[in-house]
C-alpha cells in the first residue's frame, strides 16, 4: 500500500512548482493578461483560501493573475440573525449547544457563544455531530442543540446524526439549521454582469460528495470555466493551470468552458451517491440568506417535513431583533469577487481577527482573517 | 463589536493576546527591571546583597493546569518538573532546587495522587533537582479539574553564560532540537479521545542534560527559548521582536512527525503554533552552529536537531514555504480552534 502522508508530500515539490508556474505563465500571455487587465479566478472554497495564503502561492503567481476569495467560508455566510438565533438558543435554561470550534468567537449583534460560555450557558465544542448524541445521552434533562451550519461537505454528517438520533428515540437532540449549497451560489456568482471573473477553483471536499457534474449547468449556461482542484500547492497550481487552459481557449474564441477534475484522487463525476441519497432523505431545498451577499435562491437545506421536528425553532421560541451589521464593512464585496480583504479600508486596523468588524475576519478559514494571518508584513 | 472586558481562555494561549494581557495590565503595576526583561526565567543580580560566587541565580515559577492527568508520554507532574526545569535551561541556569504547590480536588483518588507524586520524585530525580519545599490545599470538588499545580524552581547561571531572547544577531543561525507539535497533538488525541492507528506521544522532557551539551561545546550560545504554548511560530516571533530584527525559516526544514502532521492536517491546526514540552530553539552565531549540532545530536533529546533558519532580513518572522513561497509568521492570535471542514 503507499504511503499516503509519501504522496502529500511529492505534491510540495518546489521543482515540480516551477515547472507549472511556467505553464501558467506562458497561458497567461496567450490569455493576453496583462498587470491592468488580469484573468481572475474566483476559490469557492475557505480551504482552498487558507491553503493559498499558507503556502504562499501569491508570491509566486504573476501579477496578471488575481485570485479572488468566493463565499467559501460557512461561518463567514451565516447570517448574523442565525448567530443572534445561537446565542438565544445558548441563553435559554436547560440547553447544552454543541458547535463546531469555529463558531465560538464569530460575534452576534451584541454577544457571541464564547462571551455567552463565559456568562455560564453551556455551549461546547465538538469534531464530529455524533458526538452531540452521546452528551444528549448523558444530559436527559437537557435539549442539546447542534449548530447546523457548512456546505455539502458538513450536512451529510449533521443528516446522519438526525437519522440515528430519530432511529435511537433520542427525544432531546435537535439543531439549528443555516445549511448552504455550492451550485446555486455559483450560478449567482457567475451570474453578476461585468463581473471580473474568468473561472472557478471549484470545492475539493464539497465536490467529493455532490460530484464534479453539479458544476455542468454553470460551466455550460454560464460559459464559466469549472476545474475541481484539491488542498496540496500543486493541487491548486495544477487547477490554474486547467482554468488558463479554458479561459485562453475560451478568449481566442477555440472553446466554450467545462468542468475538469484535477483533484481525480478524491472527486468523481457523480460524487458520493450515499451521501447524496441522505441530503435528500433528510432536507429539502430552501432559499437562503448569505451573510454579506443576501438571499441566494435555492441556495439552503433545511430539514423536511418527516424530520422538521428535530429543528429547535419547532421546540423552543427563539426571539431575536432584527440585527445591525457593521458599517463601512466590504466583506459582501469580497465575497462577491469585486475586492480583495486589503482594499477594505478596515482591514488590519480596525478589523483584526481578535476584533473583527466583518464576517470574512472572524473564522480562520475567512478569506480577511487568511489575509492577515499569512499575507500581511510581518514586521 | 469585541468590547468584552473579561479574561478569556485565549488571554492563555501563549499568542498575543496573553502578551498584551502581561505587557499592558500586570508588567507595569509590578514594575521593576528584573521582572521586565520577561525571559523564561528571572536573572537576579544578588540575594539581599549577597552575590554568589561563580554565577548569578536563577529564578522562576510555572503553573500546570493540563487535562488529561495522563497522557501518552508523561503526566501532570512529569510536565511540572520538566516546564520549570526547562525555564531555568532556556537562561542556560543549572537548575538546583523547585517548590511544589498542589492545589487538590476533594474526590481525587489517593492511588492517582501517589502516581502524581511518583512521576514527580522520578523526572526530579533524572533532572538532578529536589523538591526543596511544598504546599498543598484542597477545594471543592469540579473547582480545578482533579489537580493543578505549581512549581517554582531556582538555579545558578555559570559566569561567562549570557543568554536572553533579547541577543539574536544579523547573521545567526537558528536551531531546531527536533520535530514540532507532538505535545499539543497528543494531550488533543488523549482529551478528544480521537481514535487513531498510531499512538502520538508528548515531547514532555527535562532539556538541562541537553542544554549542558550545547554550552558545554560552545559557551556562546546567544538565545535558547523552548516553544511551548504558542509554538515554534509565536516564541520565533518573541526573540525577533526582543531583538529587533528578522528572522527567516524554510518550512521543508522544519521537523514534523507524519502522524502529527495527519492530525494537524485533518483538524485545520498549524504544526507551528503547536506546544511543545521537550525541544529547545537555539540562536547561535554561524561559526559555533556545526559544534552546536553536533552536540545536539549526539544526546538523546537531540538526536532530530537541524538548521531552520537564520536570522537577518526584513524585521519579523518569515517562512519559505515548501514551494518556494515567502509568508509571514505572525504571533498566534487568539487560541487555534477546530475548523469545520
Amino acid at each position: 500500500m503507499t504511503d499516503p502522508i509519501m504522496e502529500v508530500e511529492s505534491f510540495r515539490s518546489e521543482s515540480a512548482a516551477r515547472v507549472l508556474l511556467g505553464r501558467i505563465e506562458r497561458l497567461l500571455k496567450r490569455a493576453g493578461a496583462t498587470t491592468d487587465e488580469p484573468v481572475a479566478l474566483m476559490e469557492v472554497c475557505g480551504t482552498h483560501t487558507v491553503a493559498i495564503s499558507r503556502f504562499g502561492l501569491r508570491s509566486l503567481l504573476p501579477d496578471s493573475l488575481r485570485l479572488l476569495s468566493g463565499p467559501g467560508c460557512p461561518v463567514c455566510v451565516t447570517p448574523l440573525i442565525e448567530i443572534d438565533r445561537s446565542i438565544a438558543v445558548a441563553e435559554t435554561p436547560g440547553t447544552i449547544v454543541v458547535t463546531f470550534g469555529d463558531m465560538m468567537r464569530v460575534p452576534g449583534s451584541r454577544s457571541s457563544l464564547e462571551s455567552a460560555r463565559m456568562d455560564g450557558a453551556d455551549v461546547r465544542i465538538a469534531y464530529s455531530p455524533m458526538d452531540s448524541l452521546k452528551i444528549a445521552r448523558e444530559n436527559p434533562g437537557h435539549e442539546v442543540v447542534f449548530l447546523g451550519v457548512g456546505f455539502e461537505t458538513t450536512s451529510p454528517t449533521i443528516a446522519a446524526t438526525i437519522v440515528a438520533a430519530e432511529r435511537e428515540g433520542l427525544g432531546n437532540f435537535s439543531i439549528l439549521p443555516f445549511f448552504k449549497t455550492v451550485p446555486a451560489a455559483l450560478d449567482m456568482l457567475a451570474s453578476i454582469p461585468n463581473r471580473p471573473l474568468d473561472g472557478f477553483i471549484c470545492p475539493g471536499h464539497a465536490s467529493v460528495i455532490i460530484g464534479a457534474d453539479a458544476y455542468a449547468p454553470v460551466a455550460c449556461n454560464r460559459n464559466m470555466p469549472c476545474v475541481v482542484v484539491g488542498f496540496e500547492p500543486l493541487d491548486i497550481l495544477s487547477g490554474i493551470e486547467a482554468l488558463l487552459e479554458q479561459v485562453a481557449a475560451i478568449r481566442a474564441n477555440q472553446g466554450h468552458a467545462g468542468v475538469e477534475v484535477r483533484y481525480k484522487r478524491a472527486v468523481t463525476g457523480e460524487g458520493n451517491v450515499a451521501a447524496q441519497k441522505l441530503l435528500r432523505d433528510v432536507f429539502e431545498e430552501c432559499d437562503a440568506e448569505w451573510r454579506g451577499i443576501g438571499v441566494i435562491p435555492g441556495s439552503g437545506h433545511d430539514l423536511n417535513e418527516r424530520y422538521r421536528g428535530f429543528d429547535v425553532r419547532e421546540r423552543l421560541s427563539l426571539d431575536v431583533e432584527s440585527p445591525v451589521e457593521q458599517p463601512g464593512c466590504v466583506c459582501g464585496e469580497i465575497m462577491l469577487g469585486r475586492k480583495l480583504p486589503t482594499d477594505c479600508p478596515l482591514f488590519g486596523e480596525e478589523c483584526t481577527p481578535r476584533r473583527p468588524v466583518g464576517p470574512c475576519m472572524v473564522s480562520t478559514e475567512g478569506s480577511c482573517a487568511a489575509f492577515y494571518k499569512y499575507e500581511r508584513d510581518a514586521a | 463589536m469585541d468590547n468584552d472586558d473579561r479574561v478569556k481562555l485565549a488571554h492563555g494561549s501563549g499568542g498575543a493576546l496573553m502578551h498584551e494581557l502581561i505587557e499592558n495590565l500586570i508588567v507595569p503595576r509590578l514594575a521593576n527591571p528584573i521582572l521586565e526583561s520577561l525571559d523564561d526565567s528571572a536573572e537576579l543580580p544578588d540575594l539581599g546583597g549577597h552575590k554568589l560566587e561563580g554565577g548569578r541565580v536563577a529564578f522562576t515559577t510555572d503553573s500546570y493546569v493540563v487535562q488529561p492527568l495522563f497522557f501518552p508520554g508523561g503526566d501532570i507532574g512529569k510536565l511540572a518538573v520538566a516546564g520549570t526545569v526547562n525555564d531555568l535551561s532556556m537562561k542556560g541556569a543549572t537548575p538546583l532546587y523547585l517548590t511544589l504547590g498542589l492545589i487538590i480536588e476533594e474526590g481525587l483518588r489517593l492511588s492517582v495522587l501517589e502516581e502524581i507524586i511518583d512521576s514527580i520524585a522520578e523526572a526530579a530525580e533524572a533532572a538532578g533537582v529536589s523538591i526543596a519545599a511544598g504546599d498543598t490545599k484542597v477545594v471543592e470538588h469540579g473547582a480545578v479539574g482533579g489537580i493543578i499545580i505549581n512549581t517554582a524552581g531556582i538555579g545558578v547561571i555559570p559566569d561567562g553564560v549570557s543568554i536572553s531572547a533579547s541577543r539574536a544577531e544579523e547573521g545567526d543561525v537558528v536551531i531546531l532540537s527536533g520535530t514540532i507539535g507532538d505535545h499539543e497533538t497528543a494531550i488533543l488525541v488523549a482529551r478528544e479521545q480521537l481514535k487513531l492507528d498510531e499512538v502520538i506521544e508528548s515531547d514532555c522532557a527535562c532539556l538541562n542534560g541537553l542544554v549542558d551539551a550545547v554550552l558545554c561545546a560552545y559557551p556562546d550560545i546567544h538565545v535558547f527559548r523552548d516553544p511551548t504554548r504558542g509554538g515554534l511560530g509565536t516564541t520565533l516571533n518573541e526573540i525577533a521582536s526582543k531583538s529587533g530584527l528578522g528572522i527567516t525559516i524554510r518550512e521543508s526544514d522544519i521537523p514534523v512527525a507524519r502522524k502529527v502532521r495527519t492530525v494537524c492536517d485533518i483538524l485545520g491546526y498549524d504544526p507551528i503554533y503547536m506546544a511543545n514540552e521537550g525541544k529547545v530553539i537555539v540562536v547561535v552565531p554561524e561559526r559555533g552552529a556545526d559544534i552546536v549540532l553536533k552536540a545536539m545530536r549526539s544526546h538523546p533529546l537531540g538526536q532530530d536537531a537541524t538548521t531552520i533558519g537564520t536570522v537577518g532580513g526584513k524585521r519579523g518572522v518569515y517562512l519559505r514555504t515548501e514551494v518556494g513561497g515567502l509568508r509571514p509568521i505572525v504571533m498566534l492570535e487568539g487560541v487555534q480552534l477546530p475548523r469545520i471542514c
